[in-house]
């Protein structure tokens, strides 16, 4: 019998539909996840990596339309009602945000905001949640936690709301945390505060994690596997070090080299022409071919399969660069 | 206004630049000061990209802000090549012929009903050129940035990229041919295969265009590729300054040291297992007393309190403003310390 992942996505799209527009926004996408694994979707703006993490919990638009499969720890996600949503929303998957004086509420204390989840997932006292709200509190490290219970949003500085909202996300043990570039917004100094803080709590509790981010050195610090996006595609899948030492997909070689490294001083840097397409008017064929130096007419003609070319390594792209660099 | 003083003179000369937003009450009374900048001093020299790092709320906006006279300082001189500004020396709005900005949100600081053409031939008509001319100039800088003028000319802010946008804003920027162009997070906001190019241009720019950078990021990386000189901000003091390769080698201040630490490692195999600070930069209202950095500081000792440390050579052209590092300072650490000079 073959084990059952925590999380389990097959065939997902989203379309974004109204009187004007029809955007396929996410095409396909398949993936799983167990308990304890952490996963990076790694994409530029568009790429539809945010609207694909936000599916797994339907936080979506009312114009979004959902295809495909998602199962959240054996919960029909496209199925299920938004009362049954609820259920699942908080026990069973938590998300934070990029920006959390807006993902916060500005007119309750952090106590209040924190004790309210529990009490409402978990029908405990008000006086047994607030205790909990303290425990969560230092967990997040925060320091003088019983003083920040009762400190507003906009009383903390930007490093300490990103742990309060970590701490709500975790107010009741979820079993898999949605991150959705909770340290883009957060000075370098305090981006690894809290980088060190979500894995230190990933291992602790054990928890599957989904991580959306453009910055592959975020990648480079938490992830085991990492989902390239673009156009709304994987283009390339595979474990963190082996993905980083040798792209297999002409985007994610192109994304790596673009990026200045350290000890970069002067010279040219290798950038990718043009931009990213516009998901409206998608070119025919690979997503990426109207940028790519590869290019050859197979490429035009039909959208690549994604298609094994390592141990692990899932590409879309008819000529992967692993086979020419590497004799595996 | 084209180069008078020779190389050696600065193209721009900051001294006790000092800038302090006040905090009213419910009642309009004043009754503290946000100190954004709080008298610092440093030189942009000619034909160099300089480049200014620290974390948000250390004053590097407020900087670019005060050197174009977006905000009038409290306190301090800013001479360009010889010549002060404001009485006896050139006006501002030669200031700002000379001295022009690229901000980091390329859609809001495009007006929306201006197309390409004409934000950029906006300017110029400002500074006195004719229309007709002044639609050419426009359409120069567009092909300098590298934009068709037919295919982008027209086009207004939302029918472009980021990157394209950002490109108009550079080209506004150059269009009036100045000397100095100050890149407030100019790339920070665009994604990594654009900022690559964005970054590859302002470089070609730079070499035809005999322009100076001022580089204002957070992402150390970047200033290291683009910059000569590193200016680093803490709370609105100046803590560092130095060539970049003396800068990322052999940083001196310990917050520069924590900055530098702070990036990400980008290497899977060897990820960072500490981080080098903890908690965020304490509030710009009530900064702790003598070294600004002392709250967060793992050297701090007791003359760190009492006593604000003041600029120091350590090596050629490299300043540190540290009691760590500054012989006769009273740190236990400046002890073993030969005087540089």
């Amino acid at each position: 019998m073959p084990r059952e992942h925590l999380v389990e996505v097959v065939d997902l799209s989203v379309r974004f539909v109204n009187r004007d527009i029809d955007v396929q926004v996410v095409d396909g996408v398949s993936f799983h996840l167990n308990a304890g694994e952490v996963l990076c979707l790694l994409g530029e703006s568009g790429s539809g990596k945010t609207v694909t993490m936000r599916a797994l919990l339907r936080l979506l638009p009312p114009y979004a339309r959902i295809g495909g499969q998602i199962q959240l720890a054996g919960h029909d996600i496209v199925a299920m009602s938004e009362r049954q949503l609820e259920t699942v929303r908080g026990p069973v998957a938590a998300m934070i945000f990029q920006e959390p004086m807006t993902a916060l509420d500005p007119v309750f204390t952090i106590g209040t905001q924190i004790a309210e989840t529990i009490v409402a997932h978990e029908h405990v006292s008000w006086r047994d949640a607030r205790k909990r709200a303290f425990d969560l509190l230092e967990m997040v490290q925060i320091p003088s936690a019983a003083r920040r219970l009762d400190a507003f949003p906009h009383e903390l500085s930007g490093g300490l709301r990103q742990r309060a909202m970590i701490a709500l996300a975790l107010s009741c043990r979820p079993a898999l945390l949605l991150a959705d570039e909770p340290t883009t917004a957060l000075d370098a100094t305090v981006q690894i505060q809290i980088l060190l803080l979500l894995r230190s709590l990933q291992q602790e509790l054990g928890m599957a994690t989904i991580f959306v981010t453009h910055d592959i050195g975020v990648a480079c610090e938490v992830a085991d596997r990492i989902a390239v996006m673009y156009a709304g595609r994987f283009v390339e899948t595979g474990p963190v070090a082996a993905l980083i030492e040798c792209p297999a997909h002409p985007y994610t070689a192109g994304l790596l080299r673009s990026t200045v490294q350290a000890g970069s001083h002067g010279g040219r840097l290798e950038s990718i022409s043009g931009y990213p397409p516009d998901l409206a008017h998608m070119p025919p064929g690979c997503g990426f071919a109207p940028r790519c130096q590869y290019r050859q007419a197979d490429c035009i003609a039909a959208n690549p399969e994604l298609n094994s070319v390592a141990a692990d390594r899932m590409v879309r792209c008819p000529r992967p660069l692993l086979a020419v660099s590497t004799s595996a | 206004m084209r180069d008078r003083g020779g190389p050696a003179q600065p193209l721009l000369s900051v001294t006790g630049l000092r800038k302090y937003f006040p905090l009213r009450g419910p009642l309009g009374n004043v009754n503290a000061h946000v100190q954004a900048v709080d008298g610092i001093g440093f030189n942009v020299m000619k034909g160099e990209t300089l480049g200014v790092v620290g974390e948000s709320g250390c004053g590097k906006s407020t900087t670019a802000r005060l050197l174009m006279h977006l905000i009038e300082p409290d306190a301090g001189e800013i001479v360009m090549d010889g010549d002060p500004i404001g009485q006896g020396g050139i006006t501002v709005r030669e200031l700002r012929r000379n001295v022009q900005m690229v901000f980091q949100d390329s859609y809001a600081s495009l007006n929306p009903r201006h197309s390409a053409t004409t934000e950029i031939a906006f300017g110029l008509k400002v500074h006195g050129m004719k229309a007709a001319q002044a639609r050419q100039q426009a359409h120069a800088a567009l092909r300098l940035v590298g934009l068709d003028p037919d295919l982008f000319g027209d086009r207004y802010p939302h029918e472009m990229s980021g990157g394209q946008r950002q490109r108009v804003n550079v080209a506004r920027g150059i269009a009036l041919n100045p000397r100095l162009l100050i890149l407030d997070e100019s790339v920070s906001a665009l994604d990594k295969s654009v900022q690559a190019q964005v970054l590859n241009l302002l470089a070609d720019l730079k070499d035809r265009l005999n322009l100076t950078y001022m580089f204002i990021s957070h992402d150390l990386n970047v200033v290291h590729h683009v910059a000569d000189r590193v200016l680093v901000m803490y709370l609105g003091k100046v803590f560092e300054i130095g060539p970049a390769d003396s800068i990322y080698a052999k940083a001196a201040h310990p917050y520069t040291k924590a900055l530098l630490a702070s990036r990400l490692s980008m290497n899977p195999a060897h990820r960072v297992s500490a981080a080098p600070l903890t908690g965020d930069p304490p509030n710009p209202v009530r900064p702790p007393s003598g070294c600004r950095f002392r709250s967060r500081c793992t050297l701090a000792e007791t003359i760190c309190a009492v006593e604000e440390p003041a600029l120091n050579d350590i090596a050629v052209a490299h300043q540190v403003a540290c009691h760590a590092v500054t012989p006769g300072s009273g740190h236990s650490l400046a002890r073993g310390i030969a005087n540089a000079a």
